[in-house]
């Protein structure tokens, strides 16, 4: 009778331990998505920086033309005159899941706008992150971890750095798709399921729909298998779980244009085909193990090894006189760059000149995973005992991300939900360690562990009182209850158990009362501080749309929002079909939000047509007419900094316009505009720098501003203050100049030479001008 | 005048239209007043209109020519009350269209209909305010930046009539800037920006004397091509007003640079008629104002109200010149109470009709009155003729969609801005269908995750793997069942060695023996749960691999209690004994190593068991 009474009591609170951690979820999910939103409180529901503006124009196609349009679909508003593929270069995953988010909608007439529904992705995604962050940690190191770290991920600044509502970009939607991944991984290694195993390639399509990253999914599953089996754990449940994944992924990610043929064809998946191989081979020889006794086994391997050497010696072979007979070795630029470091800088200046491949400064690992850097080797430590499967997985893990993420900084992203599942792995064990502790130094503690709870949680609010800010006691409170849940679900086997036993066992372990709530406190503030930087991180750092600036002054806020009044101005004041140049850097927007042709953006899939812009705009004004011409151009759209010191500018990044363009044009050389190695626009800067055409758009009477042409970004007076244009007009100039359209004037009845030249002469002639231009310069 | 002079001017009449004269009216007075300071051209008309025949005349017709009847915008007569007196009284007569025969071509006719005939020399007075857009032409029609915008317009200096026109004037009132020229004829005054012409005597019917006055004027154009507002009910207490602009510039057209220096540095000269602002008056207690455009939200714009009216001031994203387009949404929320009533048993909304802002001009304006869904009745009444159609929305969670009354409307000036009803009947209750919708949906989602948690999905309930596992569920329970009572012995256990530990400290030794005694009690009635489940799982096939070590356990905890009891009891005697502490622990030591030992196994058994 009392049996069935316990067992009642025990299901009861199995239950409700369930309901508690499934709304500790919930709140988890919302707060993941409600810190994300103070871009949209701050400023506006709008789409930020350059990226997610073209996947929000590739969204508004698919949802205006269908899925069948949006895969042929060609697009002739960018890349004029060559025009981009959009359906067969683009990564679908983001676009698709928000298209289907939005038509999911719409069919319930819930007649939100595609703005809306791109906006809302990113944090959406983020609460479906943090979930899949806790199903990984729970099958790693159980619920309490789970929930530490599904909180932790929450509100990592450098993943919410890109999910911020408006922060439309793959990495929103990728960052989920690979913790699922890795968990749908780690559960059929588990279970050995083939059920997950298979639901672990649809998740892995899904991934490679998404995202690049998938490259690394895909590079660091066969690490963990041939990790296993070096160490001796191959087990048929790693069979279930590799295999299926390799041939059901492969042939699912060559479903994907973008990925194609590129799945079985470049280096980068070329480990899990070996890996493949290797399991296989593995697996055949535990059979044989089993099948034969062992006197014949030791006969049958060295049988094999023979063989399979030399086998394996002419695969290889094969293998290696392939991928050597590709320039780069079967590996994209991105990738290499990767392996090493300097690659992008020396060889590939378009990928170096973003500012977000750049290595990382110390710095912004603090700024991005803050304590979890701390935290991170407490949570490997933690893994190691005891070493499963799955915790192998989660060290190999964070030991490639810290890597990558030391290579380029957007790679952080990854880095990010490791260190989380680390810390929140630590951070669990540190809390069970100090309350078990605290519990066994209770007196009657064994007999009334009801009482105990209470007691200890009673203590755990102390600290929580002490600290008691709204915000930042979130985490906390989430441990908290995680922890209590736990403790609740292991009571079923054993009410009294743990008390009993680890007095005897893990007297060890038990530490001194008043140490225990020391830490514990400590461990709270250190939670805290967390909480309050990721609150900061979210509202300052990292929520300015980047199309809008503002800035605090004596009166109050001032807002900067020239690059859409330019956007603006262009797509009313403009014919449709009319050419506008700019730098890659305002392709996406200027596509997106002028509806204009641009000749270059983002996607920077064709060097030469960058370097031709990039010449255009350090060649002189005739030379670079002529290119713009040639182009079609009709419009030139300048970003200039120097009235209000807004330091992202054009003239900043003209070095690289200069380098770029240097690469394919030759006679573009940077020295050229360098006055002894340094860069500068003052009077001490050379005559091909003052008579380029990026310094005259931007300068063009400047001077008359303030009479001395100070620039402010630059904390100097510019070199040159008085210059006419002769083949551009200024047509428009925004509010605080920030940007700046030129017309091309068209050609004049009376024109030296001839007025059509193909390009490599136009460009000829850039050479002759440039030379002439040293020597008298213009005007 | 005299009787003659009034008979020859008839006669006259008559001759020259040949016989057309529909009835013997003349004009006694005609007062013209053009207001050319907008770019709407208002033309504001005394007439005295007097009735010369014998026939009594209730219509009297107003002619137009065919070029400015396309920029008719709006018309209307009221009756002049002497001065002072408000010009929009309530009571205008109506207008209407009228063909009559034999008349010149390229003319279009008006007829007034006066509410009283009028008999045999009787005269009537009143007002005609005919208002024209487009008319003012920019000449240069391209002029740059630093230029300032100059405009023509052209009329008659004679009050076109069918009628004969006994005393006329015509003042031309212009804005406060140089005139460049303007046509001169006789009796021509310039008085300020004001131009007079007249007074001209005795002019017969259709005199036409054309004049030309160019003039400057930084007003700008600011024309919206199609002006789509959306006003949609919602019976929970809100109208809300969505105003979609398609704006330009009308005026001269910018040519060559625009800079923004000199725009900066001298705005009143370059880029005097530049469109910079523009403010939209809306109705009180208007709320949750936004001005955005499909680009995301314009920050340049200001709110202020008080209870008469709200004042939204904005400014396009850029300062319009002339030629130059932008388009701009707004939108407002209205309380319902302040523009829905009820009569007759139907519900009106009375709402105006035009835009918001002054001094727009709108080509197409396209009203939009969203009904809740489920009205029924729909009829619409406005002060002027509209073009109606019907059509349905989709909105927030509809079924069948709400109906839509769409109104549209050309060349609308601010004269439109009356008001205007729609007429509809509505059931309250069907307020309650969209909530409900929510709460039944939420209800049967949890309907179903209940239905699921209960139901047994699995596919064959006859098969020997799931009979199997159905037996294996049965044996875990049991086991736990086994693990759960081996746990209690183990915490009476405890408490026996915590009354051990009490009797140390205290020496009380009959609470230690009632300690055991209850000790005792409770083992037994352990002992006793444990034997049918013991039994369960020796006849259970699936339970023979776990069954020894369950069984080993069992036996283990059996040696252990009898362990514990004996040093119990040892440990009891000697204190009853009165032993000393050395004494005890000697007798004990024996036993206490068994024990532990004995503890050490049944933990690891209930780990091993806890694994399975």
């Amino acid at each position: 009778m009392a049996a069935l009474e316990t067992s009642r009591g025990t299901t009861l609170r199995n239950a409700f331990g369930n309901v508690f951690s499934f709304f500790i979820l919930i709140l988890i999910g919302v707060l993941a998505f409600s810190i994300r939103l103070f871009s949209v409180i701050k400023y506006e529901s709008v789409i930020h920086e350059f990226d997610p503006y073209f996947n929000y124009r590739v969204t508004q196609f698919l949802t205006k033309s269908g899925i069948y349009e949006f895969w042929n679909w060609f697009d002739d508003r960018t890349w004029y005159p060559l025009g981009r593929v959009i359906g067969g270069t683009v990564y679908p995953g983001l676009t698709l899941t928000a298209g289907t988010i939005w038509w999911l909608l719409n069919s319930l007439n819930i007649p939100l706008s595609v703005e809306t529904v791109c906006v809302f992705t990113a944090p959406i995604f983020s609460a479906f992150a943090s979930w899949a962050t806790y199903l990984l940690t729970k099958e790693v190191k159980g619920t309490g971890a789970g929930l530490t770290a599904a909180a932790l991920l929450a509100m990592v600044p450098s993943y919410i750095s890109r999910s911020v509502a408006g922060s439309y970009d793959n990495e929103a939607v990728a960052i989920f798709a690979l913790i699922f991944t890795f968990y749908l991984y780690i559960k059929t290694l588990n279970t050995g399921s083939l059920f997950y195993a298979t639901l672990n390639a649809i998740a892995y399509f899904y991934m490679v729909c998404s995202w690049g990253g998938y490259t690394f999914i895909i590079n660091l599953i066969p690490m963990h298998v041939l990790l296993c089996i070096v160490t001796g754990r191959y087990s048929s449940r790693l069979y279930v779980a590799y295999a299926p994944l390799v041939v059901l992924g492969t042939l699912l990610a060559s479903l994907v244009p973008v990925v194609g043929f590129n799945a079985v064809m470049t280096s980068e998946h070329f480990a899990s085909f070996l890996v493949f191989i290797i399991i296989h081979v593995v697996a055949l020889v535990y059979y044989i193990k089993g099948v034969l006794s062992e006197k014949m086994f030791k006969v049958a391997v060295t049988l094999i090894l023979s063989l399979g050497a030399i086998v394996c010696c002419a695969v290889i072979a094969v293998l290696i006189a392939l991928v050597a007979s590709s320039p780069t070795m079967g590996w994209s630029g991105r990738s290499l760059s990767l392996l090493d470091p300097t690659y992008a800088s020396k060889y590939i200046p378009i990928i170096a000149s973003v500012s977000e491949h750049q290595p990382p400064t110390w710095p912004s690992y603090f700024m991005d995973i803050n304590v979890l850097a701390f935290l991170v080797p407490a949570g490997i430590i933690a893994c190691f005992s005891p070493l499963s499967d799955a915790s192998s997985f989660v060290v190999l893990y964070i030991v490639t991300s810290v890597y990558f993420s030391g290579v380029m900084v957007r790679l952080m992203l990854v880095l990010a939900p490791a260190a989380c599942i680390m810390s929140g792995i630590a951070l669990s064990e540190a809390f069970e360690v100090f309350t078990r502790s605290i519990k066994f130094q209770l007196p009657g503690s064994s007999v009334h562990s009801q009482v105990d709870v209470g007691v200890k949680s009673s203590e755990n609010s102390l600290p929580q009182n002490d600290v008691a800010k709204t915000d930042k006691t979130e985490d906390t409170l989430k441990e908290r209850p995680s922890r209590k849940n736990r403790k609740k679900e292991k009571e079923p086997v054993a009410v009294e158990k743990p008390s009993v036993r680890s007095k005897i066992e893990k007297k060890l372990l038990v530490l001194p009362l008043e140490a225990s709530i020391i830490s514990i406190f400590l461990l709270v503030l250190l939670g805290a501080f967390y909480v309050v930087h990721c609150v900061w991180a979210a509202a300052e750092a990292y929520s300015a749309p980047s199309i809008v600036l503002t800035s605090h002054s004596h009166d109050g806020l001032h807002v900067f929002d020239d690059f859409r009044e330019a956007y603006a101005w262009l797509s009313h004041n403009t014919e449709v079909d009319d050419k506008v140049a700019s730098w890659w850097d305002y392709g996406y927007q200027t596509t997106a939000m002028a509806n204009r042709t641009v000749i270059v953006d983002n996607n920077t899939w064709n060097n030469t047509h960058i370097a031709t812009v990039g010449t255009a705009m350090s060649s002189p004004e005739k030379a670079a007419w002529e290119i713009f011409n040639s182009l079609d151009v009709k419009y030139v759209l300048v970003v200039f900094g120097g009235l209000v010191g807004y330091p992202s500018d054009d003239i900043n990044k003209f070095l690289w316009m200069v380098r770029i363009g240097g690469g394919v044009f030759p006679h573009i050389k940077e020295p050229d505009y360098l006055k002894d190695g340094q860069y500068r626009i003052d009077s001490e800067a050379t005559p091909t720098m003052l008579n380029c055409l990026m310094y005259k758009l931007s300068y063009y009477r400047f001077v008359e501003t303030d009479g001395k042409a100070f620039d402010r970004v630059r904390r100097t007076e510019i070199g040159k203050k008085h210059f006419k244009l002769t083949h551009f007009e200024e047509v428009f100039t925004t509010h605080h100049w920030m940007v700046r359209i030129y017309k091309l004037k068209p050609p004049k009845n009376r024109i030296r030479g001839k007025t059509k030249k193909s390009k490599s002469k136009s460009s000829g002639t850039t050479t002759k001008r440039s030379r002439s231009g040293k020597k008298n310069p213009w005007h | 005048m005299g009787m003659g002079s009034r008979l020859d001017l008839f006669l006259l009449t008559i001759a020259i239209l040949s016989g057309t004269v529909l009835s013997d009216l003349i004009l006694f007075k005609v007062d013209r007043r053009v207001d050319l300071t907008s770019q709407v051209v208002r033309v504001t008309s005394t007439l005295k209109v007097e009735n010369d025949g014998t026939n009594s005349v209730s219509e009297v017709l107003l002619a137009f020519p065919d070029n400015q009847v396309k920029h008719l915008a709006y018309l209307t007569v009221t009756p002049n009350e002497g001065k002072g007196k408000s010009k929009h009284s309530a009571n205008s007569f109506p207008v209407e269209v009228v063909h009559p025969k034999d008349m010149p071509p390229a003319l279009t006719f008006y007829s007034v209909s006066l509410p009283k005939a009028l008999g045999k020399g009787e005269s009537s007075t009143f007002d005609v305010l005919a208002v024209f857009t487009h008319t003012l032409r920019p000449f240069p029609e391209k002029i740059t930046q630093a230029d300032i915008q100059l405009l023509v317009f052209q009329d008659s200096a004679y009050f076109l009539s069918p009628y004969a026109v006994r005393v006329q004037s015509l003042s031309v009132k212009l804005p406060d800037a140089r005139i460049e020229s303007y046509t001169k004829l006789e009796n021509t005054k310039i008085h300020g920006s004001e131009i007079k012409y007249g007074p001209y005597e005795n002019l017969p019917p259709f005199s036409y004397s054309p004049i030309v006055v160019h003039f400057e004027s930084k007003q700008p154009f600011a024309v919206a091509q199609e002006l789509v507002r959306e006003i949609e009910i919602s019976h929970w207490g809100n109208v809300q007003v969505t105003e979609l602009y398609n704006l330009n510039h009308g005026g001269a057209e910018i040519k060559g640079e625009f800079s923004r220096l000199d725009y900066q540095a001298r705005p009143h000269i370059r880029g005097a008629s530049a469109l910079r602002n523009l403010v939209a008056r809306l109705p009180p207690r208007a709320r949750s104002v936004y001005y955005r455009d499909e680009i995301g939200n314009i920050s340049t714009s200001h709110l202020w109200g008080d209870s008469k009216k709200t004042e939204l001031e904005i400014e396009p994203r850029y300062p319009m010149f002339g030629g130059w387009r932008t388009s701009f949404t707004i939108g407002y929320s209205l309380p319902l109470q302040d523009f829905l009533f009820q009569s007759e048993g139907k519900r009106f909304l009375n709402i105006t009709f035009g835009c918001p802002i002054n001094d727009v001009v709108i080509d197409t304006l396209i009203v939009k009155v969203v009904l809740p869904e489920g009205s029924s009745d729909i009829s619409v009444s406005t002060p002027f003729p509209v073009k109606q159609s019907h059509e349905t929305k989709l909105s927030h969670l509809d079924v069948a969609g709400r109906p839509v009354v769409v109104l549209e409307k050309n060349n609308v000036v601010p004269e439109h801005n009356q008001y205007f009803q729609v007429y509809y009947k509505f059931n309250s209750l069907a307020l309650l269908r969209e909530p409900l919708m929510l709460i039944s949906g939420v209800f049967f989602l949890f309907v179903a995750c209940i239905v699921y948690m209960h139901a047994d999905l699995s596919i064959s309930k006859s098969s020997a793997s799931y009979l199997a596992k159905l037996q294996w569920d049965e044996v875990q329970g049991a086991v736990q069942q086994v693990q759960s009572i081996i746990n209690r012995c183990l915490a009476i256990h405890d408490k026996l060695e915590v009354s051990l530990r009490d009797l140390s400290r205290t020496g009380d030794a009959q609470s230690c023996k009632a300690a055991r005694k209850a000790a005792d009690a409770s083992l037994k009635e352990l002992t006793k749960e444990l034997k049918p489940l013991l039994g369960f799982l020796q006849s259970s096939q699936q339970a023979a691999q776990i069954l020894p070590k369950v069984e080993n356990l069992v036996a283990k905890e059996k040696d252990l209690q009898d362990r514990l009891l004996a040093k119990h009891s040892t440990v009891v005697d000697c204190y009853e004994k009165k032993y000393g502490g050395k004494e005890i622990e000697n007798r004990v030591a024996q036993h206490q190593q068994k024990i532990n030992a004995l503890r050490q196994e049944v933990d690891d058994l209930l780990d091993f068991i806890d694994e399975i």
